[in-house]
């Protein structure tokens, strides 16, 4: 028998009530029934950090938690980062900085460099480095990734 | 393909079992795929299940007692149970989620041990979570878990149950002296490391065990320790690692402990390669002498990419650099 459970998820601050199965990932929830595709599922098994979302302040693989599991917690997502129609300054420093190229990985990694920012903008580069080697991605080459999040972290700090 | 039964021993193949690792770039889990003839996924999304959330460690090993036999297991922080289960290597019919137990949440030292709850994540150790040497070795020993976001779900009890021959949590355990709490509906039971880790991702933990905690002797000051891992890309599973642990007094090393992981099925400590150590003054080539022991020791485990004399040669490489890390 398939068991399927009401779930109430807060996403952005919006709450989506949904009714799904157990073995639903978080990723596939907030894609397929919230409707918020921003979020992309590209390995599925917690390799690629695509799905990187932020569940109450930290940053988790969406593929590798079900959906039932994040009934309580505040998840923030892509969607959620610009206010209105300012982009957030590491949206606006990834174009800057040409911290993308076709897009796939992207989202998942404005929510990681969002949730190390956040925590601490004063990070230092080794270990920015080393917290940006969490996510992959087939065409920067990460170095322009690493620019826009730093760029962006001057910004955030000069901001306080 | 067989796929291990929640703490059932059997003689499931090294590549096999190596299947249920997370982290592992996809690219080698379809090799394996094509090499052992597994063929190719056709799914990456888990089997149905039943959800159960207790409460309580009580309400929990009930549900255990109830639903392992029916193939229920515990979900803790499912950052290798969940991509196992997306692989369909894991069909479960039943997760216990422990998430919710706050008791199991539990990080406190008390005069000889460090307690490590089962809901205690791996991101907790990245600042000392004790004092002395204990609470730098873990935090030393974290930043090779994985990645950041994976640690931020993954729990140290979750690693020790789960058992990969390459997980550093287990290695810690086997060679500070882990004693690890296994409660039932019966009760609890206390194992000790040397005794729980039994094979490649097999335990002593019963089906309807619950891996409550883990506990952790704390260091006497002026401990010294050293950790030392080599993989192809950071973040990937160890091909060898080591850690050496000891204080020198007087001039000598006294109570050396090295172990070895990932380069044999389970962790273990390697007395071949402490007593060369012990009473000795720390130097270079005593290091060497017992990085050497320690690799004639070990019985190496061998992959495609990893040939078991390969790897024999890393355990010489990480042990010695492990020991001169802890060196004065």
């Amino acid at each position: 028998m398939i068991e399927k459970r009401d779930v109430t998820l807060t996403i952005n601050g919006t709450t989506h009530r949904v009714h799904v199965e157990s073995r639903r990932t978080l990723v596939d929830v907030i894609r397929d029934d919230c409707g918020l595709t921003g979020t992309h599922a590209g390995c599925e098994h917690g390799v690629c950090g695509s799905c990187t979302v932020i569940l109450d302040d930290t940053p988790v693989r969406a593929c590798l938690m079900f959906a039932v599991q994040a009934e309580g917690h505040r998840i923030r997502t892509v969607e959620g980062l610009a206010e209105g129609d300012v982009l957030h300054p590491l949206q606006r420093a990834f174009m800057a900085h040409h911290g993308l190229q076709c897009g796939f990985c992207t989202p998942g990694f404005l929510m990681l460099a969002t949730s190390v920012l956040e925590r601490d903008p004063h990070i230092g580069d080794e270990e920015l480095i080393d917290l940006l080697a969490s996510n992959l991605c087939r065409c920067t080459g990460y170095q322009n990734i690493i620019k826009a999040v730093r760029a962006a972290a001057q910004e955030m700090r000069s901001r306080g | 393909m067989s796929v291990r039964e929640p703490g059932q021993p059997d003689d499931t193949d090294v590549a096999d079992a190596r299947l249920y690792r997370v982290g592992k770039p996809c690219i080698t889990w379809h090799i394996d795929w094509a090499r052992e003839g597994f063929g190719t996924p056709s799914s990456m999304k888990p089997a149905p299940f039943r959800y159960h959330v207790p409460k309580s460690v009580d309400e929990a090993v009930a549900l255990l007692a109830q639903l392992a036999p029916d193939d229920g297991r515990v979900l803790a922080g499912g950052q290798s149970l969940v991509p196992a289960m997306a692989f369909r290597l894991a069909r479960p019919a039943h997760l216990i989620d422990i998430n919710g137990i706050a008791t199991l949440e539990r990080l406190a030292a008390d005069g000889s041990a460090l307690t490590i709850g089962a809901c205690v994540r791996h991101a907790a150790f990245h600042r000392p979570v004790a004092d002395g040497p204990l609470g730098r070795l873990l935090a030393s020993v974290v930043r090779h878990i994985a990645h950041y976001p994976i640690r931020t779900r993954g729990t140290f009890c979750g690693s020790l149950a789960h058992a990969d021959p390459a997980s550093e949590w287990c290695l810690v355990a086997a060679t500070l002296g882990a004693e690890i709490a296994a409660t039932s509906a019966r009760g609890t039971r206390r194992i000790a490391a040397k005794d729980f880790f039994t094979g490649i991702m097999t335990t002593a933990l019963a089906d309807e065990e619950l891996l409550a905690e883990a506990r952790l002797p704390l260091l006497p000051a002026g401990t010294r320790f050293g950790f030392q891992e080599f993989n192809r890309r950071a973040g990937d599973f160890a091909i060898a690692m080591a850690l050496a642990v000891y204080r020198v007094e007087d001039g000598v090393i006294a109570d050396p402990r090295i172990g070895v992981g990932g380069a044999e099925s389970c962790p273990r400590r390697l007395a071949e390669a402490e007593r060369i150590l012990k009473g000795q003054a720390p130097r270079g080539d005593l290091f060497r002498a017992a990085a050497g022991a320690a690799a004639a020791a070990i019985d190496p485990i061998e992959d495609p990419a990893t040939p078991a004399e390969y790897r024999r040669e890393v355990v010489a490489a990480v042990t010695r650099q492990a020991l001169e890390r802890a060196a004065p």
